[in-house]
């Protein structure tokens, strides 16, 4: 962990703390050089050294090898400050320190490097798995209708004579179904293609809170549901300035999703709120007055008080073709990320939590312009 | 067999097929180009009663052969476009399409919309009262009453409600609407739209939250109905 944060640091970043903690152990050392022999200072400042490798690349440590190499020289060699040596086992014992602490930095460096790679690698592999799982479910999700489909319509071509006409209305009524799943899974497929090539832009207008919620509620309860579903929009709503469509689809996965998994008779909440937001301060030209910029933020929360979400998936239930584990199969997994998706190309966030009393709560926030308009009245 | 003839200019052959079958079967006839340039000789040559018109044809774009259509051909254009092309539909409509259809399409859809602008098209003389089910709107009195109990309605809202309402079944653009009732200067000033909208729904609507008459087209515009 450590070791990817030093990493991270720019080079010149890495040679100053190189060269500054060379220069701090010898000064130390100096300071008590009555009290331990040069020789010892070498074992020191080698540590040192070593240490050093430990974290940065192998410019910067090679930099403080010599750099040690020189000072415990010039500093602490006999005869003090100057580079001359005067016996050969002194000279024998610069010399090796200069290699130990070369070979040091270099070695150390190359088992970083190797594990960089191993690591490399295991990210790879993930990702091919990840790849194969969400391939799976993708193939899975297709093929089934178009199996649906393609058998159905086999029977009506070949055997039609023997089919009854409440067979056949069966078959018709399968091919119907299967071709309305096929059309939902391809349409939330090219919405995450959309959202993956960065193609979204909103297309963003004046937008009334309560026909955006309604109208997906209404359009959620053309499936006979069990839940209840609760609307509560905030007095006085302002208009706001979003892109209708994909703010629709975002409520409609959330808030289908919340029918699917929770158990009969779950009571699911829908609210819209607005609020401002501190979004920034700048300075005024010429008087240098700081001033900040307020954003009005709609905010929409959808909780349910079913079971909630298993504390340990939580934080996977947005990634693209995610499924929590024991789910029963339908669906790819792609709902969740595609509201993530389109929430956040209007700049906005998206949050799930599990509530104490049970159940789930997504939390919704968009940056806004709103408009009053409550002055027409009378035109 | 009735007499309106109605031309499907789509490049796909299933498409066509389907399109025909299904025209025919209610007693239309149909003719079929596969290319924009092919669907523009027949109506030169033979203008027919309706166009259905797909907005990706492979040689020449929808909207450029809708343009040339609409230079001298004044009988009533579908267009057929594919999903989340809200832009594609708003620039169709505003370049005289009179409704748009989104592939996939129920095949009731489509009739229905074809009924529509065929009646448009045709029932030119104005009937001075519209009635739709629990609503009566009587132009000539400009009286509005929900099952017969008078409603009061602002100028602007009295506007609004009878451009959409002699426009049955029709899709009208923002843009349209906007430039209709509140001048050409208002036609970004989308959030006049949605207020009067929801207090016109307020008024007319029995659940103003399930609107059965005054119906949103997403990103696109209203339909009367």
């Amino acid at each position: 962990m450590v070791n990817i944060i030093f990493h991270k640091l720019n080079k010149p970043a890495q040679y100053f703390i190189c060269i500054f903690v060379i220069v701090a152990v010898s000064a130390i050392c100096y300071s008590l050089s009555q009290f331990i022999g040069y020789r010892i200072v070498a074992l020191i400042l080698l540590v040192s050294v070593s240490l050093l490798a430990m974290f940065f690349d192998i410019f910067p440590v090679m930099v403080a090898s010599l750099l040690s190499a020189l000072i415990w020289d010039f500093f602490f060699i006999p005869k003090k400050f100057t580079f001359y040596i005067d016996n050969a086992e002194d000279g024998l014992m610069f010399f090796m320190y200069f290699i130990i602490a070369l070979v040091n930095a270099v070695l150390t460096f190359k088992i970083r490097q190797i594990e960089k790679e191993a690591n490399k690698k295991e990210e790879k592999e993930n990702m091919l798995k990840l790849y194969n799982t969400l391939l799976n479910s993708l193939s899975h999700e297709l093929r089934t209708p178009i199996a649906t489909i393609i058998g159905a319509t086999d029977n009506l071509q070949t055997v039609s004579n023997k089919l009854s006409d409440e067979q056949k209305n069966i078959l018709i009524e399968e091919i119907s179904t299967a071709s309305f799943r096929l059309n939902k899974q391809v349409e939330n497929l090219l919405n995450m293609s959309r959202i993956e090539s960065g193609y979204i832009k909103p297309r963003k207008d004046w937008c009334d809170v309560e026909e955006l919620i309604y109208g997906v509620v209404n359009h959620i309860k053309e499936n006979a549901i069990t839940q209840t579903i609760e609307i509560k929009i905030a007095a006085n709503m302002p208009l706001v300035y979003i892109d209708f469509g994909l703010m629709h689809q975002v409520l409609y996965n959330i808030v289908n999703n919340a029918v699917l998994y929770t158990p009969a008779n779950s009571i699911i909440q829908v609210e819209a709120a607005y609020s401002k937001k501190v979004n920034g301060h700048f300075n005024v030209p010429f008087n240098n007055v700081v001033r900040d910029t307020e954003v009005d933020l709609l905010v929409i929360t959808i909780t349910d008080n079913g079971k909630g979400f298993p504390q340990a998936e939580i934080k996977k239930v947005f990634d693209k073709f995610y499924r929590l584990k024991n789910t029963e199969t339908g669906g790819t997994g792609l709902g969740l990320s595609i509201a993530k998706g389109f929430v956040e190309a209007h700049n906005g966030t998206i949050e799930l939590e599990n509530i104490a009393s049970g159940g789930a709560k997504f939390r919704i926030e968009i940056p806004t312009k709103t408009n009053y308009l409550n002055n027409l009245k009378n035109e | 067999m009735s007499n309106v003839e109605i031309l499907v200019i789509d490049d796909e052959v299933q498409i066509r097929k389907l399109l025909e079958i299904t025209l025919q079967s209610h007693d239309y006839k149909v003719l079929q180009a596969a290319t924009g340039k092919e669907g523009l000789v027949i109506v030169a040559s033979h203008p027919p009663d309706m166009v259905l018109l797909d907005l990706g044809l492979p040689d020449e774009s929808g909207h450029s052969i809708l343009k040339k259509l609409r230079e001298w051909y004044t009988k009533p254009i579908i267009i057929l476009s594919v999903q989340s092309s809200e832009e594609d539909i708003v620039t169709a409509l505003d370049n005289g399409a009179n409704d748009y259809l989104v592939k996939p399409f129920r095949t009731g859809e489509l009739l229905a919309r074809i009924r529509t602008v065929l009646r448009a098209s045709t029932t030119e003389p104005e009937n001075p009262v519209l009635v739709f089910n629990d609503l009566q709107i009587d132009l000539a009195a400009r009286v509005v009453k929900k099952n017969d109990d008078p409603i009061k309605l602002t100028a602007t809202e009295y506007s609004l409600l009878t451009l959409l309402a002699k426009n049955e079944g029709r899709v009208l653009t923002h843009h349209y609407l906007l430039k209709e009732i509140w001048g050409p200067s208002y036609i970004n000033e989308s959030q006049y739209l949605r207020v009067f909208v929801a207090q016109l729904r307020k008024k007319i609507e029995v659940d103003a939250n399930k609107p059965s008459h005054l119906i949103t087209e997403s990103g696109v515009g209203y339909r009367f109905v």
